[in-house]
C-alpha cells in the first residue's frame, strides 16, 4: 500500500468571473520514504494540490471529487477533528515564503515550542529539548533557539521553518518552493540537509518547485503540471532521459545550464491559459508544436506508456514502443 | 527594418474617454456592492433635493413674506410662536415666527458649499504637500511634518474664536480657514505616508531613468496614485467641516444669516432648549439634519474605502 | 574594431547605517560597492553575477545615475558621467543609458496604459507630436513581440501576463534608442516557459539596435547564456572577471568555485559535490581590511590574514582574479 494515493483529485476556485479550474483530475502515488517532485509554472495548480491534500483550502475553493488515501484512509471524508491530528503528525507542510511568517516579537524557539505543544501533550521542557534536537537536525546552532527572527539570516529562518515542519515526526512533508527566495549556496545547504533528514527519519517528501534543476537533484520520481493538469509522472531519471509530453520537453529545453554544451534555448510561444476558461481538449494544445486535430477536441487519457511512466498526451514524444 | 505602421485607429482622446468610462463603471460596481456607500449617497441626494426644492417652493406655493427663512413671519399665528407642526408649517415655526422647514431647506445650500469647499481646499493642499514631502524628504519633509504636528495640536475652535474678533467670519472665509488648517494638518501626514509607498516603486525609478524631472514624477506618477485616498479623505473632511460650522454657529460666532447651527442657536438663546422634548421641533430637525448629512458623507467615505483599498473587498 | 563604451574606475558607494546609540558617534557604512573597476565594450553583454546583497544592483543604479558614487569615476564614451548634474548634458545622458528592472509587476505604473508607459520617455525627450509618439510606440511594441500593437496599446498592466509586462518594460527602455542598457535580473521573476523568449528578445534587440548591456543576474546559467564576459561580485568587490566560458569552465577564485558548485544541474544522473564554503553571508558594514572572502574561504592561508584585500590581477587572457592563492 502506498503512503499517499491521490485519485482523480478535482478542485475549483469560485470567483465572480466564474470557476477557476485549478486542479483537474490529478492522480499520483507517494511511497513511504520516497522523494517526489512536482514541477510547473506559477498558477499551474501545484500549491493548490498541496492545500487540497491537507484540506487547508480558502473559503472559495470547491472540492469537486477524488480521493486522497493516506495510509488507506480517505482524507476527504474524515471529520475535521481527525484531520487536525493528521496535519503535522501525518503530513506536514513547509509553506512558500514561510520564513516570513515567523512572528517578529517572539523568540524563534518559543514559536516552535508553542506549535509542538499545540499538537503533542508534552511539557515545555520536553518540547524545548525536542526543539534543540530539531535544530541540530536541520543544522542550526543551539544558541540561536532563544533569538528573535530578525537576528536570523534568510537561510536560518528557512531552516527553523523546516524544523517546525519536522517537529511531530510526520510521515510525509510537503515542501512548497522551500528555497526559492534563497541564494544558491544556501539553497544547496538546505536541500542537502533536508535530504539527509529524509533518509535518516525515513519520511516521504513532496517537493513543489518551478525549478526543474532543483527537482532533478532532489526527487526520485517527478510529476509535471500544466494548467491544473498533471501531464507527466514517472521516475526522474526516465523522464529526463525520455520526456514524453511536449510540455516536459519544452520545459527542459527552456532552461539554460552551466554544464555541457551551450545550446540555444527554446521558449514556448504564447502564455499559459486562463484557468477561468481553459482550452478544450488538451490544455496544452494551443502552445504545442505537435498538436493534431484530436488535441483540440478531447482531453487525452492519463495512461502508462512504459512501466511507471504516465503521460497525458495524444502524441507523446518518446517512450511508446 | 520594420515598416512604420500608422496606428490611425481612433483619436487618442476617444480611447481615453472610453477607458475612463470603463474604470468608472467598474469602480461604481464596487461602490454599489459596498451597500453603505449607496445608502450615504441616497441621503446626500435627498438633501440635494431639499436644496433644489426650496427656491421652487418659494417661487410657487410659499409666500416669501411668510416663508422667507431669515425675514419671514407668519402674522396669522401671532402670539403662538414657536408653533408646533401644522399643515401650514410642517415642522412648526421658530420663536420669532419663521418657518422651520424653510430654514432647514435653505441652509442645506450653505452646508454643502461650506463642506465641499473646505474639503476641496484641504485635499488639494494635503495631496500636494504630501507628495512633495514624500518625494524630496529631508528639510522640506521635516518642516511640513512638524507644521502638521503643530496644526493638529492647535486648539482649533479657540483659534477660530480669536480669528473672529479680527475679521468677520462669513461662510467662504470659514471654509478657507478650515480648509487651509486641516490641509496642513493630519491629512498631510496620511497622504505623505501613502506617497512614500508610491515613491519606492520601481516605476518611479524608471521614470527618473527616462529623464523625468521631479515635477514630472510628482505630477504624473505620485499624485495620481494618491488621488483615490485623497478623495476618500475629502468625504471625511466634509463631515468635519459641517460639524465645526454647527458648533461655531451654536456659539453665535459666525457671520452667517441662516444655518442649521444658527437654528439651534436661535432656539437656545430664546431659552427653549431647557424644556427638553417640549419644543422638540426647534432643535430636532436641524440636529437630525446635521447628524444625517455627516453620517451620509461618512458612509460614502466608507463605501469609497472599499473601492480604494482592495483589502477590504469581499471576494 | 572594439571600443569601450562604459568604464568604471575605482567606483565606491557607501551607505551610512542608521545608529540609535547616543553615546559614541562612530559612523558606520555598508560598503555596497567597493573600488570596482571594469569596462564594457561596445555591443557587448557584460554580466554581473553574485548573490543577493553583493552590490550588483547598486552598481547598476550607479551607472544609470539613480545613485551617485561616494568616490570613483564612471565614463560613458570617455565622458565622466559622475560630473553631470543637470541641463542638456543630463538629458543627453538619460537618452543614452536606460535600465530594465527586475519586477515586471512593480516597474509599470498601474494607472498608465501601455501606451502611456512607453510614450513617457518620448514625451520627456521632446517628441511633441502625438501621432509621432503613437507611431513610435506601435513600432517598438511590434519589435518586442507584442503584436498587433493596437491590441496592447490601450490595455493596463494588470491585464497582461508577467512576460508581456516585461516586454513592455523593455519597450519603454528601448523606445528612445539608448546605446547602453542596464538589465537588472530581467527574467528572474518570469515563468520558465516565457523566460527564454525574453532572453532571446534582448539578444535580438542588441543585434538590431547595436545596444550594449550590463546584465545583472544571480543565475550563473542565465549569465552563461547571455553574456560574453562576466564579473563575479562578493560583498561589494569583484573577485573574478573574464570571458564567460573561461570563468565557468575554469573558475579560479574559491568563491566562484563555490558558487558554481552550488548551481543545481538539470540532470538526475549527475551527482554534484557540495560547494566548499563556510558560514553565512554577512553584511559588509565597516569590513576589516583583509580579503572579504577570508571568513568563509576553505583555502585561506596565513598570507590572506596578513594582507589587505587582494588586487584584481590578470592571470592571462583577460581573466582577472582577486586572490593571493592564484598567481
Amino acid at each position: 500500500m502506498p503512503l499517499l494515493d491521490v485519485r482523480n483529485l478535482t478542485m475549483h476556485y469560485v470567483t465572480k468571473m466564474g470557476d477557476v479550474h485549478a486542479v483537474d483530475d490529478v492522480s499520483f502515488m507517494i511511497e513511504a520514504g520516497e522523494a517526489i517532485g512536482l514541477v510547473g509554472e506559477s498558477g499551474c495548480g501545484k500549491t493548490s494540490i498541496a492545500l487540497t491534500l491537507l484540506r487547508l483550502l480558502p473559503d472559495n475553493a470547491r472540492f469537486l471529487g477524488g480521493q486522497v488515501l493516506f495510509e488507506g484512509k480517505d482524507l476527504t471524508h474524515i471529520p475535521e477533528e481527525e484531520m487536525r491530528k493528521i496535519r503535522w503528525r501525518g503530513i506536514s507542510m513547509i509553506f512558500q515564503a514561510a520564513m516570513n511568517s515567523l512572528n517578529p516579537v517572539y523568540r524563534v524557539g518559543d514559536q516552535i515550542i508553542e506549535a509542538i505543544q499545540n499538537h503533542l501533550p508534552i511539557s515545555y521542557r520536553e518540547a524545548k529539548r525536542r526543539v534543540s534536537e530539531l535544530f541540530e537536525l536541520v543544522g542550526l546552532p543551539p544558541e540561536v533557539i532563544d533569538r528573535y527572527p530578525h537576528e536570523y539570516s534568510g537561510g536560518m529562518k528557512q531552516r527553523a521553518v523546516i524544523a517546525m515542519a519536522l517537529a511531530c515526526d510526520p510521515k510525509l512533508v510537503i515542501a512548497d518552493e522551500p528555497t526559492t527566495a534563497l541564494d544558491v549556496i544556501v539553497q544547496d545547504h538546505i536541500l542537502r540537509r533536508i535530504d539527509e533528514v529524509r533518509k535518516k527519519l525515513n519520511m516521504a517528501m513532496m517537493y513543489i518547485s518551478h525549478d526543474i534543476a532543483v527537482i532533478a537533484e532532489v526527487s526520485q520520481r517527478l510529476g509535471v503540471m500544466y494548467a491544473g493538469c498533471l501531464v507527466e509522472f514517472g521516475d526522474t531519471v526516465t523522464i529526463f532521459k525520455r520526456p514524453a509530453h511536449p510540455y516536459t520537453v519544452a520545459l527542459m529545453s527552456a532552461f539554460p545550464s552551466i554544464k555541457g554544451e551551450k545550446r540555444k534555448l527554446q521558449g514556448l510561444p504564447g502564455e499559459p491559459p486562463d484557468l477561468l476558461q481553459p482550452p478544450l481538449g488538451c490544455r496544452f494544445h494551443p502552445r504545442c508544436a505537435y498538436a493534431t486535430a484530436i488535441c483540440a477536441q478531447r482531453a487525452p487519457r492519463y495512461e502508462e506508456i512504459e512501466p511507471g511512466h504516465l503521460v497525458a498526451c495524444w502524441n507523446p514524444r518518446s517512450g511508446r514502443a | 527594418m520594420i515598416p512604420r505602421r500608422n496606428v490611425g485607429i481612433e483619436p487618442l482622446w476617444k480611447i481615453r474617454a472610453r477607458l475612463w468610462a470603463r474604470s468608472l463603471r467598474k469602480n461604481w460596481g464596487l461602490f454599489w456592492e459596498s451597500r453603505i456607500g449607496p445608502l450615504g449617497l441616497a441621503i446626500i441626494l435627498f438633501f440635494v433635493l431639499l436644496m433644489v426644492a426650496h427656491p421652487i417652493l418659494m417661487a410657487t406655493v410659499w409666500d416669501p413674506r411668510v416663508y422667507d427663512p431669515v425675514v419671514g413671519f407668519d402674522r396669522a399665528m401671532v402670539g403662538r410662536h414657536p408653533a408646533p407642526p401644522s399643515w401650514a408649517h410642517p415642522l412648526g415655526t421658530d420663536p420669532i415666527g419663521r418657518d422651520i422647514l424653510s430654514q432647514l431647506m435653505w441652509s442645506t445650500r450653505s452646508e454643502f458649499a461650506l463642506g465641499v469647499t473646505s474639503a476641496l481646499i484641504t485635499v488639494v493642499i494635503g495631496t500636494f504637500i504630501g507628495a512633495v514631502c514624500a518625494y524630496f524628504g529631508g528639510v522640506v519633509d521635516t518642516f511640513f511634518m512638524r507644521l502638521a504636528d503643530l496644526v493638529m495640536l492647535f486648539p482649533f475652535i479657540a483659534l477660530l474664536m480669536v480669528l473672529r474678533s479680527i475679521v468677520t467670519l462669513d461662510l467662504w472665509r470659514l471654509a478657507l480657514v478650515m480648509g487651509v488648517l486641516s490641509g496642513f494638518g493630519g491629512i498631510t501626514i496620511i497622504l505623505k505616508a501613502q506617497a512614500l509607498t508610491v515613491k519606492v516603486k520601481p516605476y518611479i525609478e524608471a521614470a527618473k531613468v527616462a529623464g523625468g524631472s521631479a515635477f514630472h514624477i510628482i505630477r504624473r506618477h505620485i499624485v495620481p496614485n494618491i488621488m483615490p485616498l485623497s478623495f476618500l479623505y475629502m468625504m471625511f473632511n466634509v463631515t468635519g467641516a459641517v460639524f465645526t460650522e454647527a458648533v461655531l454657529s451654536y456659539f453665535g460666532l459666525l457671520d452667517i444669516r441662516m444655518s442649521w447651527g444658527i437654528m439651534i442657536h436661535t432656539a437656545e438663546s430664546a431659552g427653549y432648549l431647557g424644556a427638553f422634548g417640549q419644543y422638540w421641533w426647534l432643535w430636532a430637525p436641524p440636529g437630525a439634519a446635521i447628524t444625517l448629512l455627516c453620517f451620509a458623507f461618512y458612509l460614502v467615505g466608507r463605501g469609497l474605502d472599499t473601492v480604494v483599498n482592495p483589502r477590504l473587498r469581499k471576494r | 574594431m572594439m571600443s569601450t563604451i562604459l568604464q568604471l574606475q575605482n567606483v565606491t558607494k557607501l551607505f551610512p547605517v542608521k545608529q540609535r546609540t547616543f553615546a559614541l558617534k562612530v559612523r558606520q557604512f555598508v560598503h555596497a560597492v567597493d573600488m570596482v573597476n571594469f569596462a564594457v565594450e561596445t555591443g557587448e553583454i557584460f554580466g554581473l553575477v553574485g548573490e543577493s546583497g553583493c552590490g550588483k544592483t547598486t552598481t547598476g543604479k550607479l551607472i544609470v545615475k539613480l545613485y551617485e558614487p561616494t568616490s570613483g569615476k564612471i565614463f560613458l564614451d570617455g565622458q565622466d558621467i559622475t560630473l553631470i548634474r543637470s541641463g542638456a548634458a543630463l538629458r543627453r545622458f538619460r537618452r543614452a543609458v536606460q535600465m530594465i528592472f527586475q519586477d515586471p509587476y512593480e516597474s509599470l505604473n498601474p494607472r498608465f496604459t501601455i501606451f502611456d508607459t512607453i510614450a513617457e520617455p518620448l514625451e520627456i525627450h521632446g517628441v511633441r507630436s502625438l501621432s509621432e509618439r503613437e507611431a513610435q510606440v506601435a513600432e517598438i511594441l511590434s519589435q518586442v513581440g507584442l503584436t498587433p500593437p493596437e491590441t496592447f496599446m490601450f490595455r493596463y498592466p494588470h491585464e497582461l501576463s508577467g512576460g508581456q509586462r516585461q516586454r513592455v518594460a523593455i519597450a519603454r527602455a528601448m523606445v528612445i534608442r539608448p546605446r547602453f542598457v542596464v538589465a537588472d535580473e530581467p527574467t528572474s521573476m518570469l515563468d520558465v516557459s516565457v523566460r527564454a523568449g525574453v532572453m532571446e528578445l534582448l539578444l535580438e534587440l542588441r543585434r538590431d539596435f547595436g545596444v550594449s548591456y550590463l546584465y545583472i543576474t544571480h543565475d550563473l546559467a542565465v549569465a552563461r547564456y547571455m553574456c560574453e564576459r562576466l564579473a563575479v561580485m562578493y560583498l561589494g568587490k569583484i573577485v573574478e572577471l573574464g570571458s564567460t566560458e573561461v570563468v565557468i569552465q575554469t573558475p579560479l577564485h574559491p568563491y566562484t568555485q563555490a558558487l558554481l558548485a552550488a548551481v543545481p544541474v538539470p540532470d538526475p544522473t549527475y551527482k554534484r559535490e557540495p560547494p566548499q564554503i563556510k558560514g553565512d553571508v554577512i553584511a559588509p558594514i565597516n569590513p576589516p581590511p583583509q580579503c572579504r572572502f577570508l571568513p568563509r574561504c576553505p583555502k585561506a592561508q596565513e598570507v590572506c590574514a596578513r594582507s589587505p584585500h587582494p588586487p584584481l590581477v590578470d592571470v592571462g587572457g583577460g581573466h582577472f582574479v582577486s586572490c593571493y592563492l592564484v598567481r
